[in-house]
């Protein structure tokens, strides 16, 4: 049973497995979801779609940050509304002015047969080609009438308009009856991709961790004395290190310009990691890497560092990793001269190379939003410079990133 | 439907301890399918409390595993005291030479042995190092373990409630996860709030409570409080209010705006900076 809702809840990222859906199973099979009437146990009944749905929940997630995938997941089982490239279609959408989809119309309301005259899109994925196309024509703002993307009108794309299978584009969904648990999403801010805090960043970089057991003997190794006073008869004492966590970390920022706006959640990020490494380094560039870093941003000029020297002064066991946003002109990444401050000899590529061929462990943690990086040619070539180690500065990025890290 | 006579018992609340219906159903399904219950929620939202009521009501005993961040998987199976057996060697003692005296038992060993049905909590898992859920996978699963020193396997007669709870500060690992049923326990609507006021204080005043909610609800609306007052500290703070009636004049001043900060604010905010804030933003409102 439930063979489809689970494959249902897989696709939409809720990490399920057979475990879960044999307990689901189990659970009704021992009777849970059924109200035994006290007296007569003939007239037992079936429990409510509410119970049935928390019964579900219960057994299947185990994280409140999937709470609002499940709640997506579950409208999509029992309604077939498809939501799940919503997101993707939004990212899509940025390039429109706002105001183009600003409310200025009451909803209409089509009658019965209107709307099954509309035209009907068969499949997401043709709904999604369309609205591409219809893009590219489209030049102004748009509002009512049937064919362009805009508010109130009966084109399937926009909001607060009617359509038997439109893609809302913004502003809060009028036409659906909210009764249901699952549609309120309540959960999505326990969503994974929130933004994180100091504790739960330092939670995540927990994960990078060696431990070694370094420095002077001053730990009574317990077992060793009695292994070994055992063995001779009289007490003989043995000493140990102790167990440290000895990974080293470099971390270089991208600072200024385009990074002015992560500055908070680049400090946040700042003094987890210095909480929780012991070995920290860290410098600063602008917009990519050339042939200096810097440590005080003060002192840029009066205090450069060479690269060449950062790349022989750490050793190939430190994690590096680079924060920034990736995004610049083609210029600064490519070519020689390319630099908005100075005339670089070489390449910004060139050094980035350089760096990723020194150290064992190189990644890239971006604050930028995940659905915006295909949309910057910069973001794309790095990335695939840095072999996909490109991670979204979210709990779960920073998290992917430690696990590939910690390898 | 091979439901036993035990777990027919279920849990439905007590009078002292409000559960919604989810909750309830959380509990009931992972006492009949025997599996641990890991509960996460705000803190303040009792969550070790719905151990310790869970046990009462089912009238079965209580067994409390507090993590720390030191706290190891081993010690909650047994312990063995080297160091008094190497003194014992050393004395002479004639206990030195059954290993079984420097055995210590651990809280699961407890659990597992245990004449009846116990309910056993983990208290803040998310404490410990992120390797300890990860060291029990087995032993909450199939519910024994094996003594290495004297060779014996203590499985559970009868399995044990297992509840866990955890205050996010950690990932548990998915190994784990799996094992467990999991329930968040959302905060409270007003509505369930009211009645959670009831089993604390019967004979409230209808008003005093309106009041009190009113200004609970707006404070835990303020942008920016680094711990929004919960269950616990509102019940606190009625049960200050219930003896000074000072503070309950005090109270409609508040509503009335006549006063920024709502009197006895130390039951429920309790960071400075939180204070701070408030005053700040009560000022502002005041302009």
């Amino acid at each position: 049973m439930f063979i489809k809702l689970f494959y249902t809840l897989r696709t939409y990222g809720v990490p399920v497995s057979t475990r879960e859906l044999l307990d689901l199973n189990a659970a009704l099979d021992q009777g849970l979801m059924m109200q035994t009437h006290p007296e007569n146990p003939e007239l037992s009944t079936f429990a409510s779609r509410d119970d049935m749905y928390r019964l579900i929940r219960l057994c299947m997630v185990k994280d409140e940050r999937h709470f609002d995938k499940f709640d997506r997941a579950m409208s999509d089982y029992f309604e077939g509304v498809d939501s799940l490239d919503m997101d993707e279609l939004l990212a899509k959408l940025t390039d429109i002015p706002k105001e183009w989809l600003d409310l200025k119309l009451d909803p209409k309301n089509l009658t019965e047969e209107q709307r099954r005259l509309l035209k009907k899109y068969g499949s997401l994925e043709e709904l999604m080609k369309a609205l591409e196309e219809r893009l590219k024509e489209q030049k102004e703002r748009h509002q009512g009438g049937s064919k362009w993307v805009g508010t109130g009108g009966t084109s399937p794309f926009g909001a607060y308009g009617d359509h038997p299978e439109g893609v809302r584009v913004g502003g809060e969904s009028r036409k659906r009856s909210a009764a249901k648990v699952w549609e309120q999403r309540k959960y999505r801010n326990l969503d994974d991709d929130s933004q994180l805090g100091t504790r739960q960043i330092q939670m995540a970089l927990r994960n990078l961790r060696q431990f070694a057991r370094t420095g002077s003997a001053d730990e009574l190794d317990i077992h060793e004395t009695i292994k070994r006073t055992a063995k001779k008869g009289v007490l003989d004492i043995h000493m140990q290190a102790e167990r440290r966590n000895r990974v080293k970390v470099l971390m270089l920022f991208d600072v200024g310009g385009s990074m002015d706006v992560h500055v908070e959640a680049l400090e946040k990020l700042f003094s987890a990691a210095r909480n929780e490494f012991k070995t920290l380094e860290f410098f600063y560039f602008h917009n990519c890497l050339y042939d200096y870093v810097w440590k005080d941003n003060n002192r840029r000029h009066s205090a450069p560092m060479p690269t060449y020297e950062l790349l022989n002064k750490y050793g190939r066991e430190y994690r590096v990793i680079f924060v920034g946003d990736a995004s610049m002109s083609p210029y600064e990444l490519m070519t020689v001269g390319g630099s908005v401050e100075y005339m670089n000899n070489e390449a910004g590529i060139v050094w980035l190379k350089r760096v990723l061929e020194h150290f064992d462990k190189v990644a890239w943690l971006n604050p930028e939003a995940p659905s915006y990086w295909q949309y910057t040619q910069t973001i794309v070539e790095i990335k695939k410079i840095f072999d996909n180690k490109m991670y979204p500065m979210t709990l779960h990025g920073v998290e992917e990133m430690t696990n590939y890290m910690a390898r | 439907m091979t439901t036993t006579d035990k777990t027919k018992k279920s849990f439905t609340g007590t009078q002292s301890y409000i559960a919604t219906d989810d909750l309830q159903l959380a509990v009931n399904a992972a006492m009949t399918l025997q599996k641990p219950l890991l509960i996460k929620g705000e803190p303040g939202t009792g969550k070790t409390l719905l151990a310790e009521e869970v046990a009462e009501s089912l009238g079965m005993p209580l067994i409390t595993w507090h993590i720390k961040s030191t706290t190891k998987a081993e010690q909650g199976l047994y312990e063995y005291d080297a160091v008094s057996r190497l003194r014992d060697s050393q004395l002479g003692d004639d206990k030195v030479y059954e290993i079984g005296n420097y055995i210590k038992p651990g809280k699961l060993w407890d659990a597992f042995t245990s004449n009846e049905r116990s309910v056993l909590l983990i208290d803040e898992i998310d404490k410990a190092d992120i390797e300890f859920p990860n060291d029990l996978l087995h032993e909450l699963d199939k519910m024994s373990f094996y003594v290495y020193e004297t060779g014996e396997t203590i499985t559970a007669a009868q399995r044990p409630v297992v509840i866990i709870t955890s205050n996010n500060e950690k990932e548990l690992p998915d190994a784990f996860l799996r094992r467990c049923f999991f329930h968040y326990i959302d905060f409270p609507e007003e509505d369930t709030m009211r009645q959670i006021i009831d089993v604390h204080f019967p004979n409230i005043q209808e008003k005093l409570v309106n009041d009190a909610l009113d200004i609970f609800y707006k404070l835990r609306n303020v942008q920016g409080l680094k711990k929004p007052p919960s269950t616990s500290e509102l019940v606190d703070w009625l049960t200050l209010l219930l003896a000074d009636d000072m503070a309950q004049a005090e109270l409609e001043e508040n509503l009335r705006g006549e006063k920024s900060i709502p009197p006895l604010y130390g039951a429920l905010l309790k960071n400075e900076a939180d204070v701070n804030l408030l005053q700040r933003f009560a000022n502002m409102m005041r302009r």
